[in-house]
């Protein structure tokens, strides 16, 4: 989008117009949300879905007839998997587009390149993604699970079905991979178990024949595997190519978030364990009823994912509280967020925590089954304790950091 | 006892893997002095043809062995023809163009296949080597491995066409006085090579995932398993193919597979330090 000498005038004309004729000029402008996703590039199995998840819920405000009587405008950029492009195009977004409100960000790396840009501008934000937990400031509204919300429901079920006492753990090398992989540990502890090795692999690791020859030699009772991205897919085939499927059971924290188990084959795929807020498989009338209107926007439902959903979610809530404080202004919108508002999305009840400004939601015990997500238990509700043992927003509202937490 | 023999297997699945990413680019760069920074992406390249073809039904083997190789072989001559024939000599233009090429590659399979990992399973089940399993596949890599230095072996050595293409390669000139087109010689070799790196990425394809910048994970390593081996071609690929898969595994085995592959860098750095021109530049001085 570029501004010229005669759209700058024409407008400027319009705007003198309107303030001197006392028309309510606002009343047909559009509210613009702002996005920002990677939406090509190597994380764009992430990306892509989230920003038509971000577009589909955009459409649904605007058929019901908008926000506050007014369209919602999207302006989206995007990043194309390049962290510089974030900061750019946050400055753009808060400077020259002069958004109402910034829903995006992927890795815990873009999210940290923007926040503070949207902080100081008084943009609010939404980071719609799951991550590792910690984040603390009161411009940000983030309604991903963290890790004590999905590794406090995961580890004890997949160890009570398996009747593990010894874990072996294989963590993608950076912080989510570190902090989840420390999580693990602590809620194996807290079930009787005991973690026999922890290994962190650096995100570009293909090549996974010694670590499937070590964990054998150490035969632990279950692997638990929080490995991110297409290289470290590769220890899901290599260990069913080894024939391990039989003889350990798997589970994971991050398989199936960019619909990674579509990509594997049934064989590879079926059992491993996960916990996530949202399946496609759930049997939920809204479930059903945000996959027919994806269906009917984009073709086919296939694409949907977790962060997708989540991204959905986002913008369902800030729609919410807009309704909600009957206003845009940033402070306005945040304190009817901090009243503890609720979305019923296809993930199911989404619920703002005024502490920490995460979210507490439903939690699903999941088995990979020819490749889908099929849904074993549903844990309504789930805190996000990480993060409520070292930020309170109500204390400390000028709070600005990720903590890093200690377990 | 059992896991010693488990060790075994990785060290000559890892041996097998470093000789098929480096055969290619033996032949274009250790016979044909070309840089070739689009090896990778030939690379890359086979692993698609494969899926591809494998998608559509083929039988992965013939996918694997016969297709991937003749679609990139085909690619190469293509290559040859547009770009590198204009180049030869010209290493640092070679270099530039290669690279240029490689990612004109990642653009136009991200744009037909899109930039999502994609993957086959692999084709031969895993079997159990006393209280281990093993990734029977390793097995299958090993072979094709040990099969194609046979094989280039027998065609350089045996074959009047092998012949032909050493001399062409040591003095151009003095093989077209004798009546062959140093020309047409180029285009095959360089022809063969590609199909090299198209056999390699499929062979691989069915162990790791497949993204269109894949490719990249493989080129610092061919060119430093060609380079380390010194002058002689098949002998120089066997030997550094050896050392360094050995260091890696045991290095992966005894702390992590991250510092193997540090071990294998470190390795090469004191291997070309010692023998700056390669370990055929001293040892196995008159073998191929």
């Amino acid at each position: 989008m570029s501004i010229n000498r005669r759209h700058f005038l024409g407008g400027s004309a319009a705007l003198t117009g309107a303030a001197v004729l006392g028309y309510p000029a606002a009343a047909a402008d559009a509210i613009k949300l702002g996005s920002v996703l990677d939406s090509s590039g190597i994380f764009d199995a992430y990306g892509k879905p989230m920003d038509m998840a971000m577009r589909l819920a955009v459409a649904d405000i605007n058929n019901a007839g908008g926000l506050l009587g007014r369209p919602i405008e999207v302006v989206a950029y995007d990043t194309q998997s390049d962290m510089a492009l974030y900061s750019q195009y946050a400055q753009q977004l808060t400077r020259e587009d002069q958004v109402d409100v910034v829903h995006g960000g992927i890795l815990s790396a873009s999210r940290e390149a923007i926040r503070q840009i949207l902080r100081k501008s008084g943009t609010l934000y939404f980071y719609n993604v799951l991550y590792e937990g910690g984040v603390c400031d009161r411009n940000i509204f983030i309604n991903g699970v963290t890790p004590a919300q999905q590794v406090e429901a995961l580890v004890p079920y997949a160890m009570n079905k398996v009747g593990a006492r010894t874990v072996y753990i294989l963590a993608a090398d950076y912080n989510y991979g570190q902090i989840t992989a420390k999580w693990i540990q602590k809620y194996v502890g807290d079930n009787g178990g005991e973690t026999v090795s922890v290994d962190f692999f650096p995100l570009d690791v293909s090549d996974f024949g010694s670590t499937i020859a070590k964990i054998q030699s150490t035969a632990p009772d279950l692997v638990i595997a929080p490995l991110v991205g297409g290289a470290h897919l590769s220890f899901f085939r290599q260990w069913a190519a080894a024939g391990m499927k039989a003889r350990i059971p798997l589970a994971s924290t991050t398989l199936g978030v960019g619909n990674e188990h579509k990509v594997l084959t049934a064989d590879e795929g079926n059992g491993i364990m996960v916990a996530y807020n949202y399946s496609q498989e759930l049997d939920t009338p809204k479930n059903a009823e945000f996959k027919r209107k994806w269906a009917a926007a984009y073709g086919d439902d296939t694409a949907i994912h977790e962060i997708a959903v989540s991204n959905y979610q986002g913008v369902l809530t800030w729609a919410a509280a807009v309704r909600e404080a009957g206003s845009l202004e940033r402070d306005s919108v945040v304190a009817a967020l901090e009243t503890g508002i609720s979305v019923q999305g296809p993930g199911g009840t989404v619920t703002v925590d005024p502490r920490t400004h995460h979210a507490v939601l439903d939690v699903h015990l999941m088995e990979i089954e020819n490749q889908g997500m099929t849904v074993i238990d549903t844990l309504p509700r789930r805190q996000p304790i990480d993060t409520q043992a070292v930020c309170d927003l109500e204390a400390n509202p000028d709070d600005n950091q990720q903590y890093e937490i200690e377990i | 006892m059992d896991f010693i023999l488990v060790i075994v297997v990785e060290v000559l699945y890892a041996i097998g893997a470093l000789v098929l990413i480096s055969a290619g680019l033996a032949v274009i760069f250790g016979m044909m002095r070309v840089i070739n920074l689009a090896h990778g992406e030939f690379m890359m390249l086979g692993g698609y043809a494969t899926i591809t073809a494998v998608d559509l039904g083929v039988n992965v083997f013939l996918a694997m062995l016969v297709l991937a190789p003749a679609v990139v072989g085909v690619l190469g001559l293509v290559v040859e023809r547009l770009v590198i024939r204009h180049l030869y000599g010209r290493l640092i233009d070679t270099m530039l163009a290669t690279w240029g090429l490689s990612l004109l590659f990642v653009g136009i399979v991200t744009m037909v296949f899109g930039n999502t990992t994609t993957g086959i399973s692999t084709p031969i089940p895993g079997f159990a080597l006393g209280d281990y399993q093993v990734n029977g596949y390793n097995f299958f890599i090993v072979l094709v491995a040990a099969a194609l230095l046979f094989l280039m072996l027998a065609v350089l050595r045996s074959t009047r066409s092998g012949l032909i293409a050493r001399g062409t390669m040591q003095h151009a000139d003095m093989a077209a006085s004798l009546g062959y087109n140093p020309d047409r010689i180029y285009m095959l070799t360089f022809a063969c090579g590609s199909a090299l790196s198209g056999l390699a990425g499929a062979v691989l394809a069915p162990l790791v995932g497949l993204v269109p910048t894949s490719g990249g994970a493989y080129i610092a390593k061919a060119f430093i398993t060609v380079i380390a081996g010194g002058p002689a071609l098949i002998a120089g690929l066997a030997s550094s193919a050896g050392v360094f898969g050995l260091i890696n595994q045991i290095f992966s085995f005894a702390v992590s597979p991250v510092v193997g592959e540090v071990a294998l860098l470190v390795a090469a750095v004191v291997l070309l330090r010692l023998l700056p021109r390669g370990i055929t530049d001293r040892l196995f001085r008159e073998s191929l």
